[in-house]
């Protein structure tokens, strides 16, 4: 038994420090840009200790030469080779970029951070400043900043950072707030920490990633100003020499012998683009963090279906869907891992089904995958998978998207961004018809009013102009289901649909829900963790456990007669009116075991009072009985163990637990095993 | 742990012009030792309540009387009213451990003092005592599950030994059979310490389970407050009737339900703006006892109704079951025909 449980820290890996930026260099141009970043500034540190003293030589007999083998870019007209005068000018071009780098990243962070140190007031003066500086291109306050500053190389310094100071300020601002928003950062207020360790301690760890790599990046385009002002004479002045100065000489001589400008020319175009490169290739990097493992094929019949299976006279008229052994399946780290595992269910019409199960158990993969919605990353397989008559396995995409966007209805646990926040209501509800139905304008846009009168939404004519954001949560899931109303949906799946919504919304919404299956004989499926939602609503309930369905039911029988632990656990898990408020509530031990390591026979069997030796080791296949209900569990027909968490409401815990009361709860929602809990 | 008293408590958002008044004149008091339970819809204010208590809000008016003495917030220290949010996956830093996390809100003067191993003893104790495994104050947030998650934002709260402890929706973001859990939880450390606390739901079930007592908030307003069993038993404010219904119960179906359509559709009815709250009584437009369904009840629509009644309910006409439809409501059910009508 312990050896089956999974321990969390293997499954959830700790965030990453550095792994991200190393792995960075594991991608094609990541490690281009990584070799050529390094070439660069390994030169800047060697060239002038080996080169300078011959890049210094002055050769009177060889003034102003083209290329040559001896001189690689010609000499300047003191016989000066080029070549080594450009590699010994790396460090200055390179280190002067870095520093005025340095300069805007500190001014910057200064300025953007300021609002979480500073009062009120303060901060908003500080953002309108920086508001107006971003406003200027770069260039133009670099050249006013080397005018004040004076000309020479700390003035160009401090001119270039000055200049890309407001940039990166905004980008902090805009990124603290971000953070600074969250509630940790209140809670840490709450606990009394002050404002420069809030700083250090919460904001600016989680805003450096993106702020590196765009420093990065910043650092690029500060050596093309930088080369520019010498280039305009603003620049490194006297003895010393950098790329943009040689660049500026040799451009007299460009038609006479053009390696002279060329040369410098190609080192600050290399060495910029070294910098953006790898900025760039960190940020791609950075943004794809948690994604997970490169992509398999897509949906593939399994090769053992049978194809006669998929002729669309065979199947009976009511069945709306049909799904059988439907297979989900991950190409992990570690070989291929099955989220869904041999699911099966039919839906007739105006049938409403539900489907519960706590996170992580399937159930949202099991319809994404039946709509054709999941990832392309994740395999779908199925012996039979028919919607309406028609197979979803074969056949073309288009005509699929053609069918499920007029049958197929779809509801959201997030009804705020299953929106488009930019577009009006009515506008997107009369896209649906418009594409589907084949209306035009006028006429959709009148069904769209109808159809949000009738999922009860008052003055729907003026509510049809508003956009989103101006509907109340409640409101936008009723006009997602008048979404799905657009067309005449055979099937209408709502995952997770009232999990955001308060108790007397939810209930609006479940009716809604309800009378619209009455009304149109549409058959629904209802996904969600809460056992009673779904007993509420639906006719028969399918419950999952680790990607398997391990008991099907009527919902009138799913309060008295499960036959399965786990859905009498689910049952007796959810505190109602009724429960005793002086006894411990109940709770399932254990949690959900990760698809990737699920344990030999029953995946339940770790967290059940029922197990016993065959249980841990085969799997219960999923029986049906003489009036259709199934229930995958060797322990179906056993009596509920008196005193066990799972009995009914009665006699919920045995007198004992009150005093083992801590115990239990720290098993809780901790792996069931003691050796599980500790990573 | 000591006593935790709103009197007149006001809290506005925004400007003169566009803001609006989130909480309107509130008092409440959480008594030494008990935990109240406060509950509404999203929108009544009772975020910006807690808020409010632990100093993350301003007042616009009114006071917070801590043990009979006005609660001062001190910026840099610990604070005497400690929060637990309701998302555990936004209220723990994913970039610190959560023996770090704990740690941090234990306050500073001991902590100076005490050496390093004192205080990781002391995390190890409180993450004890809300049942974790004290040797996994090493690991980040990303490696626990919401529940567990929950679990360290209540230490969190508890290291900073706190006299009052407001819990924000705390189970609504987890699972059904996580919740179970942290409720037992939070028994538990009312039973052994005598923890006062604000316990915010709008689930009255997870309410019941908790609270002494409940305090039911509409639109800014306390519309009722009493016992938790009176209340639950015998609820004055048709508000309160409505929520107790809207309680989801596995072995009534929704078809089992009255199905009244004028009290349906005052069921189905919008919440009001909080921008512009309805006059008299801010529940009349939703209420099922009011002007909307019965004739002869324009008072609702006139006059506050004070809070002097039995559970302080905020009705006119408390305790009242809902009636039958008259006139009045029968044009409503036509305009509703008309509505569902496909």
């Amino acid at each position: 038994m312990a050896m089956n449980t999974p321990a969390p820290a293997r499954t959830r890996p700790a965030p990453r420090r550095g792994g991200g930026w190393l792995a960075v260099l594991r991608t094609p141009v990541g490690a281009a840009a990584g070799l050529l970043l390094g070439a660069v500034l390994v030169l800047a540190v060697i060239a002038p200790p080996l080169w300078h003293d011959q890049a210094a030589t002055i050769n009177t007999g060889d003034l102003l030469k083209g290329a040559s083998s001896a001189h690689w870019a010609g000499t300047d007209n003191l016989g000066r080779d080029l070549f080594l005068r450009v590699l010994v000018a790396t460090r200055l071009s390179v280190g002067l970029a870095l520093l005025a780098m340095l300069v805007a990243v500190v001014a910057g962070l200064l300025l953007g951070t300021a609002a979480v140190v500073v009062g009120r007031r303060a901060a908003r003066l500080i953002a309108a400043v920086v508001d107006i500086a971003v406003a200027f291109p770069g260039l133009l306050l670099a050249l006013f900043f080397a005018v004040i500053f004076g000309v020479g190389t700390t003035g160009a310094v401090l001119a270039i950072g000055c200049a890309t100071a407001p940039g990166f300020a905004r980008l902090t601002q805009t990124l603290v707030a971000g953070v600074v928003a969250r509630d940790y950062v209140a809670a840490a207020r709450i606990a009394g920490v002050g404002r420069i360790r809030l700083l250090t301690r919460h904001v600016l760890p989680n805003i450096a990633e993106p702020l590196v790599v765009n420093a990065t990046i910043g650092a690029g385009s500060a050596l093309l100003s930088f080369a520019a002002l010498s280039f305009l004479g603003l620049g490194v002045q006297g003895a010393s020499y950098d790329w943009g100065r040689l660049l500026g000489e040799g451009l007299d001589g460009i038609y006479v012998h053009p390696a002279a400008a060329l040369a410098p020319g190609v080192a600050v175009i290399v060495a910029g683009l070294a910098f953006n490169l790898f900025g760039e290739a960190v940020a791609k990097r950075i943004g794809l963090t948690g994604t997970g493992q490169p992509p398999s094929r897509g949906r593939a019949a399994r090769p053992g279906a049978a194809p006669t299976a998929r002729t669309s006279a065979e199947a009976s008229t009511d069945v709306v869907l049909d799904v059988r052994d439907l297979t989900v399946t991950v190409t992990g780290p570690d070989g291929p891992v099955r989220p869904v595992r041999g699911v099966g269910f039919r839906l007739l019409r105006g049938e409403a089904v539900g489907i519960v199960g706590e996170s992580g158990s399937g159930k949202s993969m099991t319809v994404l995958a039946v709509a054709g919605l999941l990832d392309e990353r994740l395999q779908v397989d199925a012996d039979r998978l028919t919607f309406l008559g028609t197979d979803l396995l074969s056949g073309s995409p288009r005509d699929h998207a053609r069918l499920l966007g007029s049958s197929f209805a779809m509801v959201f646990q997030d009804p705020m961004t299953s929106f488009n926040p930019a577009l009006r209501v009515g506008s997107q509800l009369a896209e649906v018809s418009r594409r589907h139905g084949g209306l035009n304008r006028r006429d959709a846009a009148a069904r769209a009013v109808d159809r949000l009168r009738a999922v009860r939404i008052p003055a729907a004519e003026r509510r049809a102009y508003q956009y989103p954001h101006e509907f109340s949560g409640g409101m936008r899931q009723r006009a997602m289901i008048g979404m799905g109303m657009m067309g005449s949906p055979a099937l209408i799946v709502a995952d997770e649909p009232t999990t955001a919504l308060d108790v007397t919304v939810q209930r609006q919404v479940l009716r809604l829900i309800d009378s619209v299956r009455r009304s149109a004989a549409v058959a629904t499926l209802l996904i969600s963790h809460d056992v009673t939602v779904v007993g509420q609503v639906c006719d028969r309930v399918l419950v999952m456990y680790a990607g398997r369905i391990v008991e099907e039911l009527p919902a009138s029988e799913l309060a008295t007669k499960a036959r399965h632990p786990y859905t009498r656990a689910l049952v007796a898990a959810v505190p109602d009116m009724r429960s005793d408020p002086h006894r411990p509530l109940p709770v399932i031990p254990g949690r959900l075991p990760d698809p990737s390591e699920l344990p030999v026979g029953c995946a339940f069997a770790p967290r059940c009072s029922l197990a016993d030796d065959r249980c841990h080791r085969h799997e219960p296949p999923l029986e049906t009985d003489a009036d259709g209900r199934r229930v995958a569990c060797w322990q179906a027909d056993a009596e509920p163990r008196r005193g066990s968490d799972f009995d009914s409401r009665a006699d919920v815990t045995p007198p004992s637990a009150h005093k083992t009361d801590a115990r239990t709860h720290s098993a809780a929602d901790a792996p069931a095993a003691p050796t599980g809990e500790r990573p | 742990m000591t006593e935790l008293r709103f009197e007149d408590v006001t809290v506005r958002y925004g400007n003169r012009r566009s803001g609006f008044t989130a909480v309107d004149g509130v008092h409440l008091t959480v008594p030494a030792g008990e935990i109240v339970g406060l509950v509404g819809e999203s929108g009544s204010g009772k975020s910006t309540l807690a808020r409010a208590a632990v100093g993350l809000l301003p007042l616009h008016g009114g006071r917070i009387l801590l043990g009979g003495k006005p609660l001062r917030q001190r910026t840099g220290g610990t604070r005497p009213v400690q929060m637990v949010f309701q998302d555990p996956y936004a209220s723990l830093d994913p970039r610190m451990t959560i023996g770090a996390s704990v740690a941090e809100t234990m306050p500073r003067r001991r902590a100076g003092g005490t050496r390093r191993i004192d205080r990781r003893q002391e995390v190890s104790a409180l993450l004890e005592r809300v049942g974790l495994a004290p040797d996994r104050a090493a690991i980040y947030p990303a490696q626990l599950s919401g529940g567990q998650r929950q679990r360290v934002a209540i230490a969190r709260a508890l290291a900073a030994g706190p006299e009052v402890i407001v819990a924000d929706e705390i189970t609504s973001a987890l699972d059904v059979s996580v919740q179970g859990t942290v409720l037992n939880l939070v028994r538990d450390l009312q039973r052994d310490l005598g923890t006062s606390m604000l316990f915010i739901s709008h689930n009255l079930a997870a309410v019941r389970y908790v609270a002494s007592s409940i305090a039911v908030m509409y639109l800014g307003r306390i519309v009722e407050h009493g016992p938790t069993e009176q209340v639950l038993a015998d609820p004055q404010h048709p508000y309160t009737r409505d929520l107790l219904a809207a309680v989801p119960d596995a072995r009534h179906t929704l078809a089992d339900e009255e199905d009244e359509p004028t009290v349906r559709a005052a069921h189905d009815a919008e919440p009001a703006d909080p921008h512009h709250p309805p006059t008299g009584c801010r529940y009349h437009p939703r209420c099922p006892v009011g002007p909307l369904i019965l004739t002869g009840r324009d008072v609702c629509r006139t006059t506050d109704p004070g809070r002097q009644r039995p559970h302080h309910a905020a009705c006119h006409f408390p305790g009242e079951p809902v009636a039958l439809p008259t006139p009045a409501g029968a044009s409503l059910r036509t305009h509703e025909q008309g509505d569902t009508a496909p």
